[in-house]
């Protein structure tokens, strides 16, 4: 991963810097004009988000399962990111309601449990700063319901009535929506890997830091 | 402090949107008004809505980059603080 992270970071970059010529050359949604376009940051921040959720949950569970610092190590990466690409998810979208439903926020189903998953992300990463030792496990706990609450903020839709569209937009978007949506998804997901090797490898240092700390102790 | 600051500010950015974006209904709210048939002064505009979530999605990423940052320069100055304590040691 390490030959790997300069190039992946390159080109995570210029995908990002061509991200916006894909998106103004996409045709326009007919009914939402120009703002439907911050469709195509919005949901593949929530892939990302949802990416980084599964990641730490089954990290916490390999943690859990083998008491291994590396599966820790990668929990709390991940939570970190999912919070960050939560922070998008939730911070665009409210934007782009305003102008398409004429309300930033509902207290609907599909947004409040999208909330709560991101609440719990905060949860997590307070219990490890504040919570002392032994916080890893519980936290790896926590990263683990997180995961269990992602098909509902998925199907949501689906199951109660919500002003949020349907899971059923992106298999009906029209083909020239379709490259510049999955270019961003791509993009989205390379910066959720180049950022998840990034802070693991900070993790990685700090508990380097630690046994040197505890050596020099003894 | 700061850095606390700085890590309850993230924290809260994507609880803080949702609340401070919920609205009371006014009368107003009451009845149904088709969006076409709305008075120009009524209908937002599309582009600062567009160019506002791009922003903070860009600014939410600057903002995880440079705590990242932060974080890696803090340790290498604690590695090279230890580093610098054990040449002493070792020239004692």
């Amino acid at each position: 991963m390490r030959k790997a992270f300069l190039p992946l970071l390159v080109l995570t970059g210029a995908m990002f810097a061509y991200a916006p010529v894909m998106i103004a050359g996409a045709p326009y949604e007919s009914t939402m004009l120009l703002v439907q376009k911050i469709f195509y940051f919005h949901v593949p921040s929530w892939f990302a988000m949802f990416t980084g959720v599964f990641v730490a949950g089954l990290a916490g569970v390999w943690f859990l399962a083998r008491t291994d610092e590396r599966g820790d190590r990668v929990a709390v990466s991940a939570s970190e990111i999912a919070l960050m690409f939560g922070a998008m998810g939730l911070t665009s979208g409210p934007i782009w309601a305003k102008r398409a439903w004429g309300v930033a926020w509902q207290w609907d189903a599909k947004l409040t449990i999208a909330l709560l998953l991101e609440l719990i992300f905060v949860a997590y990463l307070l219990l490890r700063k504040y919570g002392g030792a032994g916080s890893e496990k519980l936290a790896a706990a926590v990263a683990l319901f997180g995961m269990a609450v992602v098909p509902f903020v998925y199907y949501a839709v689906n199951i109660w009535r919500t002003i949020h569209p349907s899971n059923s937009v992106v298999p009906s978007l029209e083909p020239g929506m379709f490259g510049p949506f999955w270019f961003c998804v791509m993009t989205f997901m390379l910066f959720f890997l180049v950022l998840l090797a990034l802070r693991v490898r900070v993790e990685r240092l700090r508990t380097d830091l630690d046994e040197l700390y505890r050596a020099e102790e003894s | 402090m700061l850095k606390r600051l700085a890590l309850v500010l993230f924290l809260m950015t994507g609880v803080a949107a949702p609340v401070l974006a919920q609205q009371t209904p006014t009368t107003s709210q009451e009845k149904f008004v088709p969006i076409d048939q709305l008075p120009p002064e009524e209908k937002l505009p599309a582009a600062p809505f567009l160019i506002s979530a791009y922003a903070i999605v860009w600014l939410i990423a600057m903002f995880y980059i440079w705590t990242v940052w932060q974080r890696v320069n803090k340790l290498e100055t604690e590695f090279r603080a230890l580093e610098r304590r054990g040449h002493k040691d070792a020239a004692r």
